[in-house]
């Protein structure tokens, strides 16, 4: 497949509230290019689902929002991302402080190798809360809807949960912190269909209180829980590029793009 | 962005992000220092052997016997004593190392025997040089009525290589994909014939690697030597391997031991020869894995 | 250990296969040649041929298995001399500690503050070896430790790859320079260095020895270390990392603990190989086996005892020779708690991560 040229490009402008607005994002590894010109806007407190066959750059993509991209080394970024007035790639823009307000969630469960309890307090701890640590990880564990399985035993390892768990654990940990903006790079890719289903119930009810950006190699998880999904795609060059973003009825059911289509009807990818 | 107070949670926070950042640039320094003093030590320690020695170095200092007198005190003893304990740790050492490797890493079976031969290996590899000393003086000197000879000592000191050679060959044969050995049986070969004409040429590298550098530890060893009884002063060549005999970190570790800073010269001397010495096996090893690596690739 | 070794070798499916079309491979394989004639296709003749092939190769195949079956006892001999040195090394120190603590009390030995089994008036209190042993151990440990791990810390997490593999080697050149040349080092440099500074510092003593066997010893600390930093997955530090960690909060909250079982083996490996070391001590430590905690001063250790009475001429047989294995076997039975504790923390860490 060629690479687009900018008019074949159809990106849809949300009417919500804006939580990120990409400009011209491209990411370089080293001599190889992974992303290029990426550019449209992330509506706040709504799921925006990314798509598209394996390496077209959707995981770069998500980690270039939180700046996780630069742990590896010979990565190299240009273009901008906004949020709320502050350009995230600015070179004052320490990125420790966004990715303490943009928070991640990994395709494989992460949970530290310390107590539940511990794993919730983590960001909690470093980033200096000053109220009360238990109050704030007993609320999070609610919101991740892991509470009542696990409030008999917080001091217990976190290595002893399920899959499901852990994720949702990993969820918990992360929203102790309220970040704005939720990212998940195919957090249930690990997961069995019953824990996946659970954490897609807990993904809508955070929507309510939170941004969140998901990457999804599962086309229907994508038309099951996103708002708005955006579809990427890798020319010969293996650079990805953002073909098509839409609403997700709109991008499902009526594609405008030809590529967007034939990836949808699974004849590519 | 310098200004955190964005949101109203954030005043719940003290995030004290440049406190933090600070200490962890006080920490890179930190491990920077540690990793400096280090090689500076090394460096250091270089210059100042090399200093003391090198007006010492000349071809009559590599060819005269030790002597009473240090202007005339040479290595020649003690780098023939060398290059023969070489010869028999490499000629003792090498097949019965690589021999264990070949049979714990291909032919051993999954039961209690094969876990206490790998636990003992890997207890020996850190058991005291000196102890090896004494395995040397109570079983090669006394029980075997070998004396204070070259054998019991190229004996003792094989001992005590032994685990590096094993340990070395057998991260060689671990290398070797496991498709090698799939196609050498399914071409009709025996697991023998496998290991002997696949798998082996292809490990060899790797175990000539790791058998050089255990012959570079066995030059080094001192204490060991010392306890079967090798001598400090020898102003003689070893004719059998049942002769008596010194080796080079010996001579060193006498004239060091002496008070007269002339032996003390000639003592760094000996270091110097002795690092060259090491620097040329080293140096070997990795170049003779790199040439063979090349003629042999899979 | 792959499951085709366990399963036994059978001759005529090798021999078939061969006849199929290995012969190139069969001249390699040193295996059965009439296979590479091809006699003439009548319907008898094949019959024949097969029939002698069948029953020829299953004669060679017994010779060749039994050759194997030799070969392989020879390699298992080989594999034994490891578990024969354990048992020489077992024997050889019981033995002769058993003799002497025949001529001398365990009691004294345990209690006894005095060690002079080579003067007239004769104590056997192991007590000053020790004591010797232990703080010029503790000096070491207390620069390699530190240090070590800081420097494993600096290689792995913060230094990028290109130069942590220039460094890394040239690091374990200190691990590799021989011991006898420390000890020169720590004689005739280190202590005329440290005098300028500490003027009552003895000639021969314990703190130069120290400090130049914690040098020894750092590139095994930092090794060791980094291997177990580096077994704690990527995922782990990337989870801190969306957290809004900096990186020595990654460092230090989550790569550390979690590779903490690995780093105390390291560390406890590191105090083994101290106490087991001998030429830095016979060099610069001194030979007076003296009960003190000065480090200025010069006292003896257990390993330069030794070698103090090997440089002499101690017929076999004498109390002489046999104190040399009683400290031997308290040596040994030293560094082998330190291996084995070393040990059951290692395996705890590579359940965690293997």
């Amino acid at each position: 497949m060629t690479a687009p040229t900018t008019e074949q490009r159809y990106i849809v402008e949300p009417s919500e509230p804006r939580a990120l607005r990409i400009e011209r994002l491209s990411v370089w590894y080293g001599q190889h290019q992974a992303i290029r010109d990426v550019t449209f806007t992330i509506p706040a407190r709504r799921i925006t689902a990314i798509i598209g066959p394996s390496g077209c750059g959707k995981s770069t993509l998500i980690r270039a929002l939180n700046r996780m991209h630069e742990l590896t080394p010979e990565a190299r970024v240009e273009g901008a991302v906004w949020w709320e007035n502050v350009n995230l790639y600015a070179p004052s823009t320490d990125p420790v402080w966004v990715r303490r307000h943009i928070g991640m969630i990994f395709q494989k469960p992460n949970p530290f190798p310390k107590s539940i309890f511990e794993n919730v307090a983590f960001g909690l701890r470093i980033n200096g809360y000053r109220g009360d640590i238990a109050t704030r990880v007993e609320e999070a564990l609610h919101k991740a809807a892991l509470w009542d399985e696990v409030k008999d035993k917080l001091q217990q390892n976190a290595l002893t949960l399920s899959g499901g768990q852990q994720q949702r654990l990993c969820i918990a940990r992360a929203i102790a912190l309220e970040p704005q903006i939720l990212l998940m790079d195919e957090p249930c890719s690990a997961l069995d269909p019953v824990a996946t289903m659970r954490i897609e119930d807990l993904m809508r009810d955070l929507a309510r209180t939170y941004t969140i950006v998901i990457v999804t190699h599962n086309m229907q998880q994508a038309s099951r829980v996103s708002h708005y999904t955006a579809f990427m795609l890798a020319g010969e060059d293996r650079t990805g590029e953002l073909v098509e973003y839409a609403p997700t009825r709109e991008l499902f059911l009526r594609p405008r793009d030809r590529r967007t289509e034939d990836y949808i009807t699974g004849r590519i990818g | 962005m310098t200004s955190n107070e964005l949101y109203s949670g954030d005043r719940e926070f003290r995030p004290r992000l440049t406190l933090r950042r600070q200490l962890g640039a006080l920490f890179g320094i930190l491990s920077t220092i540690a990793i400096v003093v280090g090689l500076t030590t090394l460096a250091v320690l270089i210059t100042d052997v090399v200093r003391d020695g090198w007006h010492v170095i000349s071809w009559d200092f590599l060819t005269s016997y030790p002597s009473r007198r240090p202007e005339q005190a040479g290595i020649l003893s003690a780098l023939v004593g060398t290059t023969y304990i070489l010869v028999l740790v490499a000629v003792i050492a090498f097949p019965l190392g690589v021999a264990a490797a070949l049979y714990l890493e291909e032919f051993a079976p999954k039961n209690r025997l094969t876990a206490l031969i790998e636990i003992n290996i890997s207890n020996l590899a850190a058991v005291p040089s000196i102890v090896y000393g004494l395995l040397g003086l109570g079983v090669f000197v006394r029980t075997f009525m070998l004396g204070r000879s070259l054998i019991a000592g190229a004996l003792t000191l094989s001992l005590l290589v032994l685990p590096i050679i094993i340990v070395a060959s057998r991260e060689a044969l671990r290398a070797i994909p496991p498709s090698i050995r799939e196609a050498g049986l399914a071409l009709g070969a025996s697991p023998w014939q496998t290991v002997r004409h696949f798998v082996l040429p292809a490990a060899f590298p790797g175990i000539l690697t790791g058998t050089i550098l255990a012959l570079a530890r066995a030059i080094g060893e001192t204490a060991p030597l010392i306890t079967i009884g090798a001598l400090t002063y020898v102003a003689f060549l070893p004719g059998s391997i049942f002769d008596p005999f010194t080796v080079l970190p010996i001579q060193i570790f006498n004239w060091v031991s002496r008070p007269q800073p002339a032996f003390h010269e000639r003592a760094a001397g000996g270091i110097i020869v002795l690092l060259v010495v090491l620097l040329c096996f080293n140096a070997a090893a990795i170049f003779l894995r790199a040439r063979l690596q090349r003629k042999i690739r899979f | 250990m792959p499951e085709w070794a366990l399963t036994g070798y059978n001759p005529r499916a090798g021999s078939n296969s061969l006849l199929a079309g290995g012969l190139v491979v069969a001249a390699r394989c040193d295996v059965s040649s009439e296979s590479s004639v091809a006699p003439p296709l009548t319907a008898e003749n094949r019959r024949q041929q097969l029939e002698q092939i069948l029953t020829a190769s299953r004669r060679q195949d017994r010779i060749r298995q039994g050759r194997e079956t030799t070969i392989l006892a020879i390699l298992f001999l080989a594999a034994l001399v490891s578990i024969a040195t354990t048992i020489g090394i077992i024997y050889t120190l019981s033995i002769e500690t058993f003799h002497f603590f025949q001529r001398v009390s365990i009691i004294e030995f345990l209690t006894d503050t005095q060690w002079t089994p080579l003067f007239a008036d004769k104590h056997f209190g192991i007590w000053p070896l020790l004591v010797g042993t232990l703080i010029v151990s503790t000096i070491a440990m207390l620069v390699s430790l530190p240090l070590g791990l800081l420097a494993a810390i600096g290689l792995s997490e913060y230094a990028p790859p290109r130069l942590a593999r220039i460094v890394k080697p040239v690091l374990e050149i200190l691990a590799g320079v021989p011991t006898v040349v420390y000890g020169y080092f720590a004689l005739l440099f280190v202590t005329p260095l440290l005098q300028r500074f500490i003027p009552q510092l003895e000639v021969f003593n314990a703190l130069s020895a120290g400090l130049v066997m914690g040098f020894m010893i750092l590139p095994l600390v930092a090794s060791l270390s980094e291997d177990a930093m580096r077994a704690v997955p990527m995922s782990l530090r990337e989870g801190a990392y969306a957290l809004g960690a900096t990186r020595l909060e990654v460092v230090w909250r989550v790569v550390v603990p979690s590779s903490l079982s690995g780093i105390v083996a390291a560390f406890i490996l590191a105090v083994s190989r101290a106490v087991g070391e001998t030429m830095i001590v016979a060099i610069a430590m001194g030979q007076v086996p003296r009960l003190t905690f000065n480090p200025l001063v010069a006292m003896q250790a257990m390993t330069s005892y030794i070698v103090q009475v090997s440089l002499g001429d101690t017929p076999h047989g004498t109390l002489e020779y046999q104190t040399i294995f009683a400290v031997g076997a308290t040596l040994f039975v030293i560094t082998m708690t330190l291996n084995l504790l070393s040990y059951r923390f290692l395996k705890r860490f590579r359940e965690v991560y293997e």
